[in-house]
């Protein structure tokens, strides 16, 4: 992790107390997870208690405290998504990436997230990698999906 | 300093703009009970037992004493069988968390709460925040904060502040409502792990003092 990079965001922030969630945001899309260093680094230069930034941490969705993987891969389990086989979608990308949801494999390739709806439901079932959505999406289908992430 | 007249349980009551309906209580010998005030720190609202019923042009509702400032011709009443009603459930899901705490047993009492009514979570935290409010705002160290939402949040301390400064001060020990020793545990469980996770293998192998 580049400090130097980490120096960068906070000053394209004016290093603004008030643009700590945006801070740490950007930390996140560009790692994929919040290292201490970067907390630490973040808590020294805004003068923002370290225990407020863990707090916030913790709090949202959004931001990680452990590595994730390069690619994010959200299946969809919502009512919808759920009635016209999701459980089956999740189960192959289980077998395909040999991770649970909530982990990341050993090669930080992929992490594995369960959501709740991402709000097209008439695309079900859907799978979202790094925010692209797949609609329609038919268990066989996953390997290949997949196997074009590098 | 403007006075502002206003009637708590019939009695009346002249207070000073800015004052909160439990300060102004007080100051004619009423007590609203409060599990997370503490007149050094900011009004809090968290644990919502203060609540009392006001009526604002003639219309009753109810609010937390302890955030509510005084306002002219105001009719407060501090136990009604609504605000009773409101603290037996407040007291009965806080007994769920804290079953042993002296301060709501004395409470539950008063109340009639029953401290079998939910199932039982032992986390002997009530989310009060005085232990990281005290810290925050009169030690300035934020040596201690609450991490996680919802019902997995918990107060947690840090560390790399905990180890230099909580075994001089343990400030925040007393006040807590329930019992000291969920303070003290936590924060012994912090200190006994490795403080950097990133370096440390993570388990608690010989490698790492215990």
């Amino acid at each position: 992790m580049d400090i130097k990079r980490i120096d960068e965001i906070i000053e394209k922030h004016d290093s603004e107390e008030s643009s700590l969630i945006q801070i740490l945001l950007d930390i996140q899309s560009e790692h994929h997870w919040l290292p201490k260093e970067a907390l630490n680094r973040v808590a020294e230069k805004l003068q923002v208690p370290l225990s407020r930034i863990q707090h916030i941490a913790t709090f949202y969705k959004a931001f990680s405290l452990v590595p994730k993987g390069r690619h994010e891969v959200h299946v969809c389990m919502g009512t919808a998504c759920h009635v016209r086989g999701a459980q089956r979608v999740l189960d192959a990308v289980q077998d395909a990436t040999g991770i649970k949801p909530g982990e990341t494999d050993a090669d930080l390739k992929f992490s594995l997230e369960t959501v709740n709806c991402l709000g097209c439901c008439a695309l079900g079932p859907v799978m979202e990698v790094d925010g692209k959505h797949h609609g329609n999406i038919a268990p066989s289908q996953i390997a290949s999906v997949l196997n074009n992430c590098d | 300093m403007s006075e502002i007249h206003l009637q708590i349980d019939g009695k009346d009551v002249v207070a000073s703009e800015g004052m909160t309906l439990v300060d102004a209580a007080k100051s004619v010998g009423i007590t609203i009970p409060t599990l997370c005030h503490h007149e050094k720190l900011e009004p809090y609202g968290g644990c919502r037992i203060c609540t009392v019923e006001v009526e604002v042009r003639g219309w009753p509702k109810l609010v937390a004493g302890c955030i509510y400032p005084v306002e002219k011709d105001l009719v407060v009443r501090t136990r009604s069988e609504k605000v009773d009603k409101v603290r037996k459930v407040l007291v009965e899901e806080m007994l769920a968390h804290a079953p042993d705490s002296e301060q709501l047993k004395v409470l539950a009492e008063e109340y009639g709460a029953d401290k079998d009514r939910f199932d039982k979570h032992p986390s002997f935290c009530i989310h009060c925040g005085l232990c990281v409010r005290y810290c925050a705002e009169i030690k300035k160290k934020h040596a201690v904060g609450f991490v996680d939402r919802g019902s997995n949040r918990e107060i947690s301390f840090f560390p790399e502040i905990a180890g230099k400064e909580c075994w001089d001060c343990k400030e925040c020990f007393p006040l807590c409502p329930t019992s000291a020793l969920q303070a003290a545990y936590v924060l012994a469980e912090s200190l006994m792990s490795p403080p950097e996770e990133a370096g440390g293998c993570g388990c608690s192998c010989s490698g790492h003092k215990k």
